[in-house]
């Protein structure tokens, strides 16, 4: 690989890492519950930290280096929804949901 | 009593879980020699032990085309699904309305309930709000709905999720009930879509 | 290089600080702990990126370490989080 495409590739991954991180943040602050903060909080992290740990076992192609960051890339991946799935019931059990923006809500009109 | 069959069984369902162990080790560790195989199998074997928990079915069956489609569809969709939220937060024209449904999966397996819970939450979608492991559905928050007809294709999407899965690694008794399943179920999803349609159709010719 | 990284500086910056205003405004503690979250990740992604930047691999096991406690505190909260004192 030359050195300019490479580095082309290593600024592209790194800046979409960041847009995603800015998204994160910018979402936190907009979206209007717990729930929906939620979505913000675990989804374009992953996409995020895949973009620039990828790009940190591009620059540095050994073992040792693209082992640790699969491990980190899905460490990240199955335990961002299991903190989700904790968050979310709780923020439902303590109703903290903002009802007036849900269209449908069928955990509340479940059979029992 | 169990029979030394059973035993087997068993022992053979701890096998996978107990190579993950080993793997994981050896992923921390950044290097497959022996010594990091021994250490972790060491490991494992402590850690299995001494933090005991209930055993899963993992219904010892792997397709590894089906796993293979399933890896390559679930890596696009968590981009995809980024993607998506990240433009949600940063669009300028957001009217928050959201939706919590419940998804009744047609698996039986705890195993098969949590991948497809974890799995739909990191791709376009949804957050797990509750599970009901007896009825084996999963209520989701869902993001950015604003039509009935939306919710209805995000729960198609999370059944057609479950439906990679239990190929790529399900029992043979699911695959067998989502086969027969299959073709009810279309046809009564498309009975669904039509009422819908026509009843949009209705309205909008009642108020026009 | 050097225009790319100030750029990805201001992104991590700005939404490190989106994360943090929402720390401080709350409402509640479960809006605090997703935004801690947050705060977390965007550590993350800014030690990669600077580890992407400058051509080295030290502080990945730092980033392993990160990714897999930063679920406890969220976890903890919310397996622990009284219904009366969540305001």
């Amino acid at each position: 690989m030359s050195d300019e495409l490479q580095d082309v590739i290593s600024a592209v991954l790194v800046l979409a890492g960041a847009v995603m991180c800015l998204a994160a943040g910018i979402g936190v602050i907009r979206f209007p519950d717990v729930l929906s903060r939620l979505h913000a909080a675990t989804k374009p992290q992953i996409f995020g930290l895949m973009a620039i740990t990828a790009d940190v076992a591009l620059n540095n192609f050994t073992v040792g280096t693209v082992t640790l960051v699969i491990a980190i890339v899905v460490f990240q991946a199955l335990t961002a929804p299991v903190a989700a799935h904790m968050v979310g019931r709780a923020a439902y059990d303590t109703h903290h949901v903002r009802v007036d923006v849900l269209i449908i809500d069928e955990l509340g009109t479940r059979p029992d | 009593m169990s029979t030394p069959k059973q035993r087997l069984a068993t022992f053979a369902n701890q096998v996978p879980l107990f190579l993950g162990l080993v793997l994981l080790w050896m992923l921390l560790w950044g290097s497959f020699s022996w010594l990091n195989l021994l250490t972790g199998m060491l490991l494992a074997a402590i850690v299995s032990v001494g933090f005991y928990l209930p055993a899963v079915e993992l219904g010892l069956r792997l397709n590894l085309w089906y796993t293979l489609t399933f890896l390559v569809r679930l890596g696009f969709d968590i981009v995809r699904g980024s993607l998506q939220v990240a433009v949600l937060a940063l669009s300028p024209r957001y009217t928050p309305s959201n939706a919590i449904v419940a998804v009744h999966l047609r698996t039986r397996s705890d195993f098969i309930l949590t991948l497809t819970g974890v799995s739909t939450s990191i791709v376009p979608g949804a957050i797990v709000v509750d599970v009901d492991r007896v009825r084996s559905t999963l209520y989701l928050h869902v993001l950015n709905v604003h039509r009935p007809d939306q919710v209805e294709r995000f729960r198609n999407g999370v059944l057609d999720e479950e439906r990679r899965i239990v190929m790529a690694l399900g029992s043979r008794e699911d695959v067998e009930r989502l086969r027969r399943v299959r073709g009810e179920d279309r046809s009564v999803q498309d009975q669904r879509a039509r009422d819908q349609h026509a009843h949009e159709k209705r309205k909008r010719g009642g108020t026009a | 290089m050097l225009i790319v990284a100030v750029i990805a500086g201001v992104l991590f910056g700005a939404g490190a600080l989106c994360a943090l205003y929402r720390i401080v405004r709350g409402p509640t503690v479960l809006d605090r702990v997703i935004a801690s979250d947050v705060l977390v990740a965007t550590v993350i992604c800014a030690m990669g990126a600077e580890m992407a930047f400058n051509r080295h691999t030290d502080t990945l096991p730092v980033l392993l370490v990160l990714a897999l406690f930063a679920v406890l505190g969220s976890l903890s909260v919310a397996r622990f989080l009284p219904v009366e004192d969540s305001e």
